[in-house]
């Protein structure tokens, strides 16, 4: 916390600072803001933050979430019950309907990860968003730590690495032409470890599996997959129980659980600063495809 | 199901932040200076390493190129260049650092002009064998033009100049005579091995003569609180928050984030542009109201009478006011590649919260930042080029010199038919 005498303060205090700046920033200059929220702690700081931006008043944008689909029930659950507390107006961009009538179609690993982008660019451009919060943080990945804080997005959601604005002092450009938007990560300067230091001090509530719980799974590629309705073991893979949580949650066709025995905060927080493999090296199989997966993804319009 | 936590939840600990710039290219071992730091600070994960080390394998490296930690994007991998600005993140238990990692050659003045707006601490980096290049100097120029308070001389590789305490004092007499010629408040001079780890985390036993902190020790402990400026009260306003609510009523707050000096309730304050009065009634955070706000808070103020304020206004104390001025006068360093800055031209900026249309007046010089030569008979800026312009506002900023004060003082220039970021300014003089 902010200690006054010295008129110092923490480094949480000055990235919850910097975030809020960049929040009110956005609400202030852009006409219709709208907030990625898929009930990963990410997202979840990332609201909590919106809340402490806008106080007395209400958050003032929706909240939208892309549905692969492939959800664990615990953290759909999550997000209904957050939405309903706050208030806010959720939109579902459901990869399931457009799957249905036929704007995307499912690719051959059965992995959803690629075909959310057109599901999320069709939702944008028919609500007419211009500024999308995003909850990704820099530490996360390599193309990430090149990638500006207001970023800029042609009328195909295209992200181009090589021809970004320079981003001085807390200056942000966020002026685009009608079609274009600006992703925006106020989370940029904030490491895994900041996150979950930020969920103790404000005792923010997770969806339960973040926390380490018994579960059945395989093992694939040195990682451990639930199994469940979108996740089939193969021929030779033994199932077995693991006392495991999530360190990341996305679709639950590709994201891997860790052996964990970190059943609170405190415990987590002890784990994370112990461990030597960053999340998404961890448990995503989506960003193992190639040296540039992520790159190659935000360039068509991911997150 | 969401998990309540029960067990109360401990503080974080109390550290505080450094930002920091590095500059240098690969050749004077930068990238491994970062490794190094990210590595014996535990910062680095094995699955990075293991990844460079296997892209490194690939392409026949005789080493492990740590280059190619901070190389994210494919075309920076494939032709072995770095293309812009990369964020770095490591902590101690007594800070947390950020390190914007700027290119020693491509676009290296716009990137590092970048980097260097929003560090607290630069880290040059030269080599020992070469001592003070060109790339130097422009380097220390550009950290005292963007006046970043705190400097760092890394003389890198220490061990193939036989750990000289000689060659090492006369590049570290060179760059101090140089930085006297500066603006530099506060030098540091450290030699090292990054390769070796001398001098990076502990004291190297190779040169026991020095008797200085390691860079981690000096970057740990540099004093940074004194250099916010808390004797001026700026406070642009953000976000005006009017809750539509039928439990909160006629509620009226100014959001913003302080820029300088101490607001506290109570106080007399100015609104500008239009000079109107009042007091603060209170300052408020979501957590509560707070006895007083300074940089770098995001804070909610609310005053003692009701006075038209909105975005682009600035809180400040009657006495003590920034300009209200729209001839300005500014160091402006163009980052556009499709087209330079012209006199009579007219462009978009953004100063704090207030954005204004600008034509430039005029160009009073273009500087060489290698001899520091004014060029009075420039008649453009092209990219990465410095010079002093004068500029017309269409409507007043309010406006500090930057030496005086780097939030109020910094502007950027916006091309309104390409939307692009194309210039950074600092003010000079504003009248």
């Amino acid at each position: 916390m902010t200690t006054p005498a010295a008129y110092q303060v923490s480094h949480l205090d000055a990235l919850e600072a910097e975030s809020i700046f960049v929040m009110r920033e956005v609400v202030a200059e852009m006409e219709r803001p709208v907030m990625l929220f898929s009930g990963g702690k990410d997202s979840i700081v990332m609201l909590r933050l919106a809340q402490k931006a806008f106080a007395p008043a209400n958050v003032p944008f929706p909240v939208m979430h892309v549905d692969t689909g492939h959800n664990f029930p615990e953290v759909l659950e999550y997000r209904d019950q957050r939405v309903a507390e706050l208030g806010l107006q959720l939109v579902v961009a459901s990869v399931p309907e457009a799957l249905a009538s036929g704007m995307v179609r499912e690719s051959g690993d059965g992995m959803r990860n690629r075909i959310q982008t057109p599901v999320l660019l069709d939702a944008v451009e028919k609500h007419r968003f211009d500024a999308l919060f995003g909850g990704a943080r820099r530490d996360e990945e390599k193309a990430r730590a090149k990638e500006r804080v207001f970023s800029f997005r042609d009328e195909f959601g295209q992200w181009d690495p090589k021809n970004q604005r320079p981003e001085l002092w807390s200056l942000y450009n966020g002026r685009h032409h009608p079609g274009e938007s600006i992703r925006v990560f106020p989370l940029s300067n904030w490491t895994e470890l900041d996150v979950w230091h930020y969920i103790a001090r404000e005792r923010i509530p997770l969806p339960s599996i973040y926390y380490a719980h018994e579960r059945e799974v395989i093992e694939r590629d040195g990682m451990f997959y639930a199994v469940n309705e979108f996740f089939r073991p193969r021929a030779g893979e033994e199932r077995f129980k693991a006392q495991v949580r999530y360190r990341t949650v996305g679709d639950a066709s590709c994201t891997a659980a860790v052996r964990s025995d970190a059943d609170t905060v405190e415990k987590v927080i002890e784990e994370v600063a112990a461990t030597r493999i960053t999340e998404r090296g961890a448990t995503r199989g989506d960003d193992r495809v190639s040296e540039a997966a992520m790159e190659d993804r935000k360039r068509e319009g991911y997150f | 199901m969401s998990t309540e936590i029960v067990a109360p939840a401990p503080e974080a600990r109390a550290m505080d932040l450094l930002r920091f710039a590095t500059a240098g290219s690969v050749d004077d071992g930068k990238s491994t200076l970062i490794g190094r730091l990210l590595y014996d600070t535990k910062s680095l994960f094995t699955d990075q390493l293991a990844a460079v080390e296997a892209v490194s394998a690939a392409r026949g490296d005789e080493y492990t190129n740590l280059a190619l930690l901070t190389d994210g994007l494919r075309a920076e991998r494939e032709q072995g260049i770095t293309i812009d600005v990369a964020y770095r993140y490591f902590a101690t238990p007594r800070r947390k650092f950020i390190i914007a990692d700027t290119p020693g050659h491509i676009q290296y003045t716009r990137n590092m002009v970048t980097g260097a707006s929003t560090a607290d601490l630069a880290l040059i980096l030269v080599d020992a064998r070469k001592g003070l290049v060109e790339q130097s100097r422009r380097h220390a120029f550009l950290c005292s033009l963007l006046r970043v308070p705190h400097l760092v001389l890394c003389v890198n590789k220490m061990d193939l100049v036989d750990w000289s305490q000689e060659v090492y004092e006369r590049i570290a007499d060179e760059f101090t005579a140089f930085a006297a010629k500066l603006d530099v408040p506060d030098l540091t001079v450290v030699p090292v091995s990054a390769l070796r780890g001398d001098n990076i985390v502990t004291r190297s036993d190779n040169m026991p003569w020095y008797e200085g902190p390691s860079l981690l020790h000096h970057l740990e402990r540099v004093h940074i609180a004194s250099d916010r400026n808390l004797v001026d009260v700026r406070f642009p306003v953000q976000y005006v928050i009017r809750p539509q609510s039928t439990t909160v009523t006629d509620y009226r707050g100014y959001a913003g984030q302080v820029a300088s000096g101490v607001l506290k309730p109570g106080d007399e304050v100015m609104v500008l542009p239009s000079g109107f009065t009042s007091r603060i009634a209170a300052v408020e955070t979501a957590d509560g109201p707070v006895p007083e706000a300074f940089p770098p808070m995001s804070v909610t103020v609310r005053l003692a009478d009701e006075i038209d304020i909105s975005r682009g206004d600035l809180i400040c104390r009657p006495n003590n006011a920034p300009a209200v001025a729209q001839d300005i006068e500014a160091m402006v360093c163009w980052m556009d590649e499709t087209a330079p800055l012209r006199v009579g031209a007219r462009y978009a900026i953004k100063h704090t919260t207030r954005s204004a249309r600008a034509i430039v007046r005029g160009l009073h010089y273009r500087l060489d930042i290698n001899s520091l030569h004014r060029d009075e008979s420039a008649d453009e800026l092209r990219l990465n080029e410095i010079g002093r312009v004068r500029l017309r506002t269409t409507v007043p900023l309010l406006a500090d010199e930057y030496r005086r004060n780097r939030t109020t003082g910094g502007f950027v220039i916006i091309d309104e038919a390409t939307n692009r970021t194309v210039g950074a300014a600092m003010i000079v003089e504003a009248n």
